[in-house]
């Protein structure tokens, strides 16, 4: 799929994520708590041609508009996203993500023996770093492979 | 001190540490000043893996304070045996106890469990972790042998899992302090801790061995390697042997080299260094009631 042919399939409403580096597309699904059950229509462009990434992927999620603070998180695995929320055809507001200073419940800490990974009434909460997460918990670094470490 | 919870040294300023060791050298000094300094006051024991001497130090803290203890016991014959959680046990005990000491197995385990009471919670020991009150009976010692500001030390042993390194690395970036470690390549500084001491601008000098560092050291921390660490004995005895210290090896070190080691010992230090003037160890272990005192009497008097 090229742009040209993504424009064809221009949604009325919702959100379109762009410039999510190439195969990452079901991760950013998977943070934003996107697995189709709740009936949005989303549809997903993968390894499609872009000069600034080489390869990118495109979410475009129908009839919802994503927060800020949801699509901050984004920025873990695609901090080259570009967010627009789409409003009758026509982009209402364009949004870069941001680094949080904080993310919660959206990864497992790496580190087995860590009280966040037991059997307790904690949602898992990370530090962000500037390469990296910590968690809050057993201050283990995770630098590499965030996505494996995502909660579904 | 701005702390409700004790649960890393992280949190501790240099002003908060100079603040409970000056308390504990006022109780060294004049135990019977603060005899009845918190009277009814109640501690919380909660530990969930075996820690006599920890334990049995924080006991003779309260009640050297007047107070006293409850005690959840051992817990093959508490209600945690039956599956309760953590967080469960904690918000149950807050209401027995006007502080609370946990020791668990988990690292991150106190850090949960101080969101979840709004009585003072300390952390005695979570797995791999920290050791808070253990580093401030450590830099207790230090103090009084050797000074915390200019000083040179040298960590050596287990700094990837030993809790007692961790957070005393962390807490000596507060001081002017050169601190080297000394272990196996395989049980380096762990990337966290690493991160904290680089965050705080201090350089991390590391070596496989001791000797070249030993004649600088004011003060030598020794820690036990287990054996658990090694995939095997054999393995376990040649790594092992290389970190053990004795008498003769201190000859080449400075007269007033300060030893410490967190005990219990197994064989890392020889009971010949028991007898020169280096060994401190018994000291520092002597040394957690007053410390212990100063932080429980702190955080039950609220602000001071
Ligand atoms: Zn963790």
């Amino acid at each position: 799929m090229t742009d040209r042919e993504l424009r064809v399939s221009k949604i009325e409403n919702g959100t379109v994520i762009d410039h999510i580096p190439g195969g990452q597309a079901l991760n950013v699904l998977a943070i934003l708590g996107i697995d189709g059950t709740s009936g949005e229509v989303v549809s997903i462009g993968m390894n499609v041609p872009s000069d600034r990434l080489g390869r990118k992927d495109v979410v475009k999620v129908e009839d919802r508009e994503l927060s800020q603070s949801e699509l901050d998180v984004l920025s873990l695995i695609a901090p080259a996203a570009t967010i627009n929320i789409i409003r009758g055809y026509e982009v209402a507001e364009k949004h870069r993500v941001e680094r949080p200073t904080e993310v919660s419940g959206i990864l497992q800490c790496s580190n087995h023996n860590c009280i966040s990974v037991d059997d307790e009434p904690i949602t898992p909460r990370f530090e962000v770093l500037d390469d990296g997460v910590r968690c809050v918990y057993c201050d283990t670094i995770i630098r590499d492979d965030l996505p494996a470490h995502i909660l579904v | 001190m701005r702390h409700d919870h004790i649960t890393s040294t992280k949190q501790l300023s240099r002003g908060d540490i100079e603040a409970i060791l000056d308390r504990a050298s006022d109780i060294a000094a004049d135990p019977s000043a603060y005899a009845d300094r918190q009277e009814d006051a109640l501690l919380g024991l909660l530990f969930f893996e075996p820690s006599t001497r920890t334990k049995m130090s924080f006991s003779a803290a309260i009640k050297r304070l007047g107070g006293d203890i409850v005690d959840m016991g051992p817990v093959d014959s508490s209600s945690v045996k039956k599956g309760e959680s953590l967080a469960d046990t904690v918000r149950v005990v807050e209401g027995y106890a006007d502080a609370l000491v946990v020791r668990h197995p988990s690292e991150g385990s106190a850090q949960m469990a101080s969101e979840y009471v709004d009585v003072p919670l300390i952390n005695a020991g979570d797995g791999a972790g920290q050791h808070p009150t253990q580093t401030l009976l450590d830099l207790y010692t230090i103090r009084e042998s050797a000074g915390l500001d200019g000083l040179t030390i040298g960590i050596m042993g287990d700094l990837k899992y030993g809790r007692t390194v961790h957070s005393l690395a962390q807490a000596l970036t507060n001081f002017d302090a050169s601190q080297h470690f000394v272990s196996p390549e395989s049980l380096k500084l762990p990337r966290n801790v690493r991160y904290d001491l680089h965050e705080e601008g201090s350089s991390i000098k590391e070596h496989t061995d001791l000797e070249t560092i030993l004649p600088s050291l004011d003060v030598l921390y020794v820690t036990r390697i287990q054996q658990e660490r090694f995939p095997d004995e054999s393995e376990y005895r040649a790594v092992a042997g290389e970190y053990q210290i004795d008498a003769d090896l201190l000859s080449a070190a400075k007269d007033d080299l300060t030893v410490m080691h967190p005990l219990p010992r197994v064989d890392e230090i020889a009971y010949d260094v028991d007898e020169t003037s280096h060994a401190k160890y018994f000291e520092q272990a002597h040394n957690g009631v007053p410390v212990r005192m100063a932080l429980l009497d702190t955080l039950l008097e609220g602000e001071p």
